[in-house]
């Protein structure tokens, strides 16, 4: 039972509270996948708003052509900063704490199975991040005043060797990535043997949720992915501070070599990016349409076939770079055969509304926006394979144009479906549908504005990464309309803010499930005790509070 | 709501079907480098195949963008009615066909792309093609014709047919420092410029005219001022150019002073006026810079104005650039450019 002497267990317990000191250790000593759960999603969103801040700033030096807001150097270091940010400290930490708080509640564990590593990854990646922002006050040190990286965030050798980048801001890219990476890799291993050995009675992995099979597949990409950025990364680092050739071709190393060790982690990084939104969807259509997940084992088998084919796709990102017909030809069937897995996932989730009853609160609005983004990204992703039309529109503002469909369509737009859905859960309180509305159709607006002309403004030639360019050149209306659009994108994100204060402090109390939902974290209080579940669950499908709630027709006479 | 997503949805379609419409009707001089206007046969093919695919992907989005609408529509809860949905698990043949057909699709735009790959990846020269070395330098672009025997810079200037002949145009591509990108939409799909390393790209224009590109990989401060010009030539003309390429500079007598300041300040160690002492390789060939029409690799109109300012101090036009600033005196400047403009 809650005591007030034990802080941690009440946001329930509001007069009286333990003093601030206690609360704050309870929170920094944590091993609770709860508590590190909320705090990897409230800091990637935090770093959201950074990376966000500096995508307006780099839009509003595009707005005209010509403009003289930024510096080279500024505009240089804004998307390389903008890139890492939103891919290592948003994407990253948000899926990774869904996957925290979600996964031992869905397959009804106390924790999960090293709860320790769990906090130690949480730290790594947090004062990696921070080590990366440091770099804006001290990568220069006795120089003068700091700088950011402005390598890209892919770093291509050799502008990342000592040669082209002096100073230390490549090293602080680096040994951010490297230490966060690490905490992803600790993550990734609990996250797998967590699924694999502490699944409540009766869940077979069969039997397991979508989200707990994706977020399996997701942490085994994870163990596969990062090891070799890492070796990557330690090989630049031998380059830069103790002479090394690994990756500079003064010296007789390849430049080749670095762009096959980072898109061989690279790729697989866009599925482990984009599978939790996957995931997330997965969990959501279903309850908002009333009806079972349509074709549960082919999405099982839909996923873990991306899985492996997402390891075998890199050499699309590098079209362009004079490799043999024959090579390019390979992985563009390679990537060509990742759209069957993908068509098949849009189709039974397609399938699921099909038939259904469809309630279309704030989560499943953004799970539907999800599905026509996500689509968009996807074929723009078909034609990208494309070697021919690849070579057009490879490093242009097409590609930027995809790959914020897929990212910020896909994965922001699920981020924030799943926000709505389990924030009750998490906090006890709704979110205000109304504001949630109003966000969503600002945010679905202003993406379409900013992200729609980019696929145009790349096929008329405009390549990305360029802090301005000439007046003449036909692009001009796009990128204003690009520019348009982050505003009424901000005002999207402000009113999630506004909306975030407010239900926490005077948000409807949601109750233990709110949305009449089937699976296990639905079972217990909201927010959920310490201990997760008063006695351990037992399961006989996939679906244990629809068991429950219609017992004269079960889920598992049909499993 | 629904007929809002229905609109937002279509506009997110229409939005590059619009960028298709537009630049076709653009002419040879179109100045923006689209891949709409195809001036030369590989980036013809590109576009053709590009049609294919983007006829294929269009009818997937219409397909699966009326069903999603039609779920939307047609399944939304009515809010007086708390049943649950009849329960559907799955279904082996419709789940099947939607298995077979997108690897149908997908088999099929392979082969399609193949094809094209195999016919514009050239690995050895086409016969008969007038072959150029690019070297890519940050941030400006070093053209070499061996078979003529001059270098110059920035402007890549290409006959359209020898002997009355369409000519393959097989362009090396080298990097002096980083990896570059050589891309102008209108001739070629883009091909990287690696350093230790020796790329390939075919042109073979069908048309004359002036296009425009600009690298395509980040290459450091200034990647976006990084631009090409290519001015493809009647053939006459092209052997007017290059005949006047291959002359050394001109001796002006009237210009002594401003050579000889050219000469005796560190300009030479970086630039080569062939005929002269000045003999670098580290930044453009200057020995015909007024044949050309821009300076700073396109930053902007090569203009005595614009020169001077150039002269003067390029980081007030091109901030990062490798040349610094000579310290010049205003006089000392306008007796350099004055000696600039005799290189015609």
């Amino acid at each position: 039972m809650t005591t007030l002497q034990q802080p941690g267990h009440g946001n329930g317990s509001g007069y009286l509270r333990a003093p601030f000191l206690s609360r704050l250790h309870e929170w920094i000593a944590t091993a609770d996948h709860k508590k590190l759960g909320v705090m990897y999603v409230s800091t990637g969103l935090i770093f959201f708003l950074i990376g966000g801040l500096e995508a307006t700033m780099m839009r509003w030096q595009l707005a005209v052509p010509g403009n003289t807001v930024l510096s080279p150097e500024d505009f240089n270091r804004l998307f390389t900063m903008h890139g890492t940010t939103m891919v290592f400290l948003v994407g990253m930490p948000i899926l990774l704490g869904v996957a925290n708080y979600f996964v031992p509640l869905q397959i009804g564990a106390r924790d999960l199975a090293f709860p320790r590593l769990n906090a130690f990854g949480f730290w790594l990646f947090l004062f990696g991040g921070l080590l990366l922002y440091f770099s804006y006050f001290g990568a220069q040190g006795l120089y003068g005043m700091g700088s950011a990286p402005d390598v890209g965030w892919f770093a291509y050798a050799p502008l990342t060797e000592r040669t082209y980048s002096r100073g230390h801001s490549t090293d602080y890219w680096i040994l951010g990535l490297l230490v966060s990476s690490f905490g992803s890799i600790a993550t990734g291993i609990n996250l797998i043997t967590t699924i694999l050995t502490m699944r409540c009675r009766g869940m077979t992995l069969m039997k397991m949720p979508l989200l707990v099979w994706l977020m399996l597949i997701d942490a085994i990409l994870i163990m596969i992915a990062m090891p070799p950025l890492a070796a990557a990364q330690v090989m630049l680092l031998f380059d830069r501070l103790m002479g090394a050739h690994f990756f500079d071709p003064q010296g007789g190393g390849s430049a080749v070599l670095w762009q096959n060790l980072f898109w061989f982690f690279g790729h697989p990084e866009v599925y482990i990016l984009i599978l939790p939104a996957f995931a997330y969807v997965s969990e959501i259509i279903p309850v908002f349409c009333r009806k079972v997940i349509f074709g549960y084992p082919l999405m099982v088998a839909a996923t873990v076939s991306i899985g492996f084919i997402s390891l075998g796709v890199w050499v699309h990102h590098m079209f362009a770079l004079g490799l043999s017909p024959m090579v390019n030809t390979i992985f563009m069937g390679s990537t060509f055969l990742i759209a069957i897995p993908t068509g098949i996932k849009m189709f039974n989730w397609v399938g699921t509304m099909f038939g259904g009853k469809i309630r279309f609160a704030t989560p499943m609005l953004f799970s539907t926006g999800f599905l026509a983004m996500f689509l968009i990204g996807g074929l723009t992703g078909v034609m990208l394979a494309t070697v021919p039309f690849d070579w057009q529109v490879s490093d242009s503002y097409f590609v930027v144009g995809h790959f914020h469909y897929v990212l910020f369509g896909g994965l922001v737009f699920a981020i924030f479906a799943a926000i709505y859905y389990w924030f009750p859960k998490v906090t006890g309180r709704m979110l205000s549908e109304s504001l949630g509305k109003c966000q969503f159709w600002l945010l679905f607006i202003g993406f379409n504005l900013t992200f729609g002309p980019m696929h145009v403004s790349g096929m008329l030639g405009m390549p990305r990464r360029i802090y301005t360019y000439h007046a003449d050149r036909g692009w001009e209306l796009w990128n204003m309309l690009s520019s348009i659009g982050v505003l009424i994108q901000i005002a999207g994100v402000l009113f999630f803010i506004w909306n975030v204060i407010r239900s926490l402090r005077s948000g409807r109390k949601a109750g233990a499930d709110p949305w009449d939902a089937w699976t296990l974290e639905w079972s217990t209080t909201s927010p959920p005790p310490e201990y997760n579940f008063e006695e351990e669950p037992v399961v006989h499908s996939r679906r244990p509070l629809w068991d429950k709630k219609h017992p004269e027709d079960p889920d598992w006479k049909y499993e | 709501m629904a007929l809002v997503a229905s609109c937002l949805l279509s506009l997110s379609f229409v939005l590059p079907a619009m960028a298709a419409g537009g630049p076709v009707c653009a002419d040879g001089a179109s100045p923006s480098p689209t891949m709409f206007a195809p001036r030369s046969i590989p980036a013809q093919k590109i576009l053709d195949v590009s049609w294919f695919v983007w006829g294929i992907c269009g009818l997937i989005f219409l397909v699966m963008a009326v069903l999603i609408l039609w779920c939307i529509i047609k399944y939304r809860q009515d809010p007086d009615d708390d049943t649950e949905a009849p329960q559907v698990y799955g279904s082996n043949p419709i789940e099947l066909a939607w298995t077979i057909i997108p690897t149908v699709i997908v088999f099929i735009l392979f082969l399609v792309s193949a094809r094209t790959i195999f016919e514009i990846d050239h690995t050895s020269p086409p016969p008969g093609s007038l072959e150029i070395t690019v070297v890519g330098h940050q941030w400006w672009w070093e053209f070499d014709y061996p078979e003529q025997g001059f270098v110059t810079a920035n402007e890549l200037h290409v006959p359209l047919t020898r002997d009355g002949k369409s000519v393959p145009i097989y362009l090396t591509l080298e990097s002096n420092d980083v990896i570059h990108s050589f891309w102008v939409p209108q001739l070629a799909g883009k091909t990287d410029v690696v350093p230790n390393r020796l790329n390939h790209l075919w042109l073979q224009p069908t048309m004359t005219g002036t296009y425009v590109g600009q690298c395509a990989e980040y290459c450091g401060t200034q990647h976006a001022n990084m631009l090409i010009t290519v001015v493809v030539h009647e053939e006459d003309d092209f052997h007017e150019w290059v005949t006047n390429q291959r002359m050394d500079a001109v001796d002006d007598a009237g210009v002594t002073e401003g050579r000889n300041l050219f000469l005796q300040t560190s300009c030479i160690n970086c630039h080569r006026v062939r005929g002269t002492i000045a003999n670098g390789t580290f930044a453009p060939d200057l020995t015909h810079l007024m044949s050309r029409s821009v300076i700073g690799a396109g930053v902007v109109a090569n203009t005595p104005e614009n020169l001077s300012t150039w002269v003067f101090d390029p980081q007030m036009i091109k901030p990062g650039c490798r040349m610094p600033s000579m310290k010049l005196s205003p006089e000392e400047v306008k007796e350099v450019v004055s000696y600039l403009l005799t290189l015609k």
